[in-house]
């Protein structure tokens, strides 16, 4: 359901079938395993068996002998990166990280960190032909703890790592695995927690937890011997791609190419790259295309997940449920390179609220675990689950209404974070209205071992660059091209505000996600932004649209284009005069040609987003097990695009933050080595685990875009995990503080609490 | 003037103070007017180009600078110094 702001549009706010939508029913979408050219090589790589180890020899001559192989690398195949950090529109890049990464250096900091690539006739010869490969290893000590990595004597990932924007005056400490410290305050924060009548300080601690998109990466790459490469991939960001591929491989950007092919899943873990420049190095080195495609455990062991967590939370309110002051320490897995979503974190924890004295100190920090990478709001969902369930123990012992906390301390316009900034309008406390408000809430759960809890969560949305090519055909249709890679029906919701804009029906927009050469220049498709942001350029298009048709019809009437006006759909003029867009469009070759409108975003920001989720459950009190009875989310949309597509974010969020809740996590040995790298070991949620999740809308426009959009894609995968600990505690009064909530760490608990 | 948030890890360069206002039409200008008043500051937001640092973002008035230490700001903007965002 939805709260319905959107019905002044004729387009947004309907449901149109999705444009590519036969050709993903018919399985004729073409994704980067489906890439097939004349003389391709398949490739297979050779991964670290340890977690921590100092590489002394790599002997591939074995492997470079078998017939049929074609080409061999290593790390000593790519440039040497020197000390550069490159810019890649969304973040940073650390050049020696990023391509030691890619192919291991000195060292092989995780299980499955690449070492050796083999490309040959088939795939076959390239796996045996990869074992061949003989590589003298000293075994180090792993650090697979957060906590334990940051003491004094761990085992140390990077001899030249020192801690990063401490305060100045903490001088140098020596190596350390510790990258970086982030720290806010805001007002008082002894006198706050003074005044506070009930204080409430816990701890959690959350997994290291894959986003499990069910497509493994992949890459094909022809470097041709005029020097330019292209590759075909699955990748959040065909240009981030281009971007990270030439600079790893040290060669200019425009001389790389990146086809984004369709993308089976992403969630944030398709930004990185790690294949396209080893299929790029063995393609020059054989003269031939090549394709890498990953195993699912390549996947789990080498791509990035997000990282587990270890979080302090201390809060103190007033009887009356006034926050008087908050406090947050965390620390974060960043892998085996520094990069954890920390920051954000810090920023994130105790955005949902008015706190008016705050403090929040985090770490990021490196441990033999693969670099990790973003997953929808990255930090966030960690944080929401130690301070919601803080809040579920405050309401508790207070005895007030979760919602009515929520909607008492909510963050509204004006409110000043923490971390510094004040929000514009936003729809937290609208969230949480609508979850008091469902019928959900309202009805009341009964039965043994079962609890219903409420959580709420919060993420930025970012703006960045996107760019569109709009092009009016001669039968009143438009050809829509775009950077943005469609992960989440993208096509279809940036197509409906053209069409909107131009007054036409959203099937008469063609859209196409081009290539690196065929479009300007987008960042990633990722921070929930691109039914914002490209949404923008392709309003900015049909603006650049209507008025070229303007001067068309003041062309056929004779008249001063200052005299007509383009309105729903076509152009009027003087006297009455009206010519509708497509009739319009059959005479554009008797006016002049082409209509093209060119369209671009970068200096548009989102004003965040915020989810209120409520859920029903019952605990087996034998085994531990949770069954996800009824679950509603409230999410401020701004405005629905295509409510379908807002819907099934919202929904797919959810079933993701479900099973961290419960089931996921890495499984790692004393060695370092991951033991549940397959899906059937890896416990994702399936259909007999997570009911219907029924949703509502909220639509409080974003004033920063001309429809009041608002991404929508990462706040729902923030709430599931604190409302569920929230419902567990309700449903068997055993307070879950450590992720996932599997049935043997709840069993435990409950047997703990039967035995006091 | 231009209200400047300092961010926590660098008040030990301002001596505690947590706010100020500075001149300067730019991020970039009101960077150098921090340097002039607090040395070492500069440093910890830039990198040697005068662009900022890595991970570092300017947010003015609530929005992130696009345009980073080449943003305008108006004299009563409120700026501040955060890690950068990226989404997944």
């Amino acid at each position: 359901m939805s709260t319905g702001q959107s019905r002044k549009y004729k387009v947004i706010g309907t449901r149109p079938v999705r444009h590519d939508g036969v050709d993903k029913v018919t399985g004729r979408a073409k994704y980067g395993a489906d890439v097939r050219l004349t003389g391709m090589l398949y490739a297979a790589m050779l991964r670290s068996p340890h977690a921590h180890a100092r590489i002394k020899r790599i002997d591939t001559s074995k492997a470079a002998a078998v017939p049929g192989v074609r080409a061999v690398v290593t790390s000593a195949d790519l440039p040497e990166q020197g000390d550069r950090i490159v810019e890649l529109g969304e973040g940073a890049a650390n050049m020696p990280h990023l391509s030691s990464n890619i192919l291991a250096r000195d060292k092989v900091l995780y299980r499955g960190h690449a070492v050796a690539a083999v490309a040959a006739d088939n795939i076959h010869i390239a796996e045996e032909a990869v074992k061949l490969i003989q590589v003298e290893y000293e075994i180090l000590p792993p650090e697979m703890d957060v906590v334990k990595a940051m003491r004094s004597g761990a085992s140390i990932l990077h001899d030249d790592l020192r801690t990063e924007f401490a305060s100045p005056s903490s001088g140098d400490s020596g190596p350390t695995n510790v990258a970086k410290q982030y720290l806010f305050e805001k007002g008082d924060v002894a006198a706050g927690f003074s005044r506070s009548e009930v204080v409430v300080e816990r701890e959690f601690d959350t997994a290291t937890v894959h986003q499990g998109y069910i497509e493994p990466h992949n890459a094909t790459a022809l470097w041709n011997p005029d020097g330019k490469i292209t590759v075909w991939m699955s990748t959040q960001g065909a240009f981030s791609a281009r971007q990270q591929t030439a600079e790893v491989l040290r060669v200019p950007v425009s001389s790389v190419k990146v086809v984004p092919m369709e993308i089976g899943g992403g969630f944030g873990g398709k930004i990185p790259i790690y294949l396209p420049p080893v299929a790029a190095v063995l393609s020059r080195k054989s003269g031939r295309p090549v394709k890498l495609v990953m195993q699912r455990a390549d996947v789990f062991e080498a791509t990035g997940p997000t990282p587990g967590s270890h979080i302090r939370l201390k809060m103190g309110v007033s009887k009356d449920g006034k926050i008087q002051a908050a406090e947050a320490w965390m620390a974060f897995e960043a892998g085996a390179y520094p990069g954890s979503p920390v920051g954000m974190a810090c920023m994130c924890v105790f955005a949902c609220y008015d706190i008016p004295n705050g403090r929040i100190e985090g770490y990021d920090v490196c441990v033999n675990r693969p670099r990790t990478f973003a997953y929808r709001a990255p930090g966030s969902t960690h944080v929401a689950f130690a301070i919601e369930s803080v809040i579920d123990e405050i309401c508790q012992k207070i005895g007030i209404d979760p919602a009515e906390f929520r909607l008492k301390n909510g963050a509204r316009e004006g409110t000043r974070r923490v971390d510094g900034p004040t929000f514009p309008r936003v729809g937290m406390v609208e969230t949480v209205e609508a979850i008091k408000n469902s019928a959900h809430y309202r009805t009341p759960l009964t039965g043994k071992n079962r609890g219903r809890g409420i959580a709420s969560g919060f993420w930025f949305n970012v703006g960045l660059k996107s760019s569109v090519t709009a092009t009016v055909n001669n039968d009143g249709t438009v050809s829509l091209v775009e950077g943005s890679t469609d992960i989440g029906g993208t096509r279809t919701s940036i197509a409906m505000q053209l069409a909107e804009t131009l007054g036409i029906a959203a099937e008469d927009v063609n859209p196409t996600v081009a290539d690196t050469d065929s479009v300007g220049y987008t960042d990633i498709t990722g921070g929930s932004r691109v039914t914002f942001a490209t949404g923008i350029a392709a309003v900015e298009a049909a603006k650049e649209i209507q008025r070229q048709l303007v001067e068309r019809a003041a062309l056929l009437w004779d008249c001063d284009p200052k005299a007509a006006c383009y309105v729903d759909g076509g152009v009027q003029g003087p006297d009455g005069k009206r010519i509708g867009f497509k009739e319009l469009a059959e005479k554009l070759h008797l006016t002049g040609g082409a209509v093209i409108g060119n369209g671009t975003s970068s200096a548009a920001q989102q004003g965040g987003a915020f989810g209120t989720h409520c859920v029903d459950l019952e605990v087996d009190p034998d085994t531990g097990k949770v069954q996800i009875l009824r679950y509603t989310i409230a999410q401020d949309a701004g405005t629905a695009i295509h409510p379908s597509y807002v819907e099934g974010q919202m929904q797919g969020g959810v079933v993701q933050g479900i099973g961290w809740a419960l089931n996921e996590e890495y499984f790692y040995d004393e060695q370092g080595s991951m033991r549940n790298a397959t899906f059937l070991d890896y416990r994702m949620p399936t259909t007999y685990d997570v009911p219907m999740i029924d949703t509502i809308i909220v639509e409080v426009p974003d004033p920063a875009h001309p429809y009041g959009v608002r991404g929508v894609g990462e706040v729902p995968i923030c709430p599931p995990p604190a409302a569920i600990a929230n419902a567990i505690r309700a449903a068997v009064g055993v307070r879950m503080r450590e992720l996932p909530m599997s049935p043997p760490r709840l069993l435990a608990e409950i047997l703990k609490a039967q035995t006091k | 003037m231009p209200r400047v948030f300092i961010p926590t890890n660098l008040r030990s360069l301002t001596q505690g103070l947590d706010q100020l206002e500075v001149g300067g039409s730019s991020v970039r200008a009101v960077i150098d007017q921090l340097e002039s008043a607090h040395p070492g500051i500069r440093e910890k937001l830039c990198d040697a180009q005068g662009n900022l640092r890595p991970g570092v973002s300017a947010v003015v008035n609530g929005s992130v600078a696009a345009l980073g230490a080449l943003q305008r700001v108006a004299p009563d903007a409120e700026i501040h110094f955060l890690p950068t965002i990226g989404g997944g």
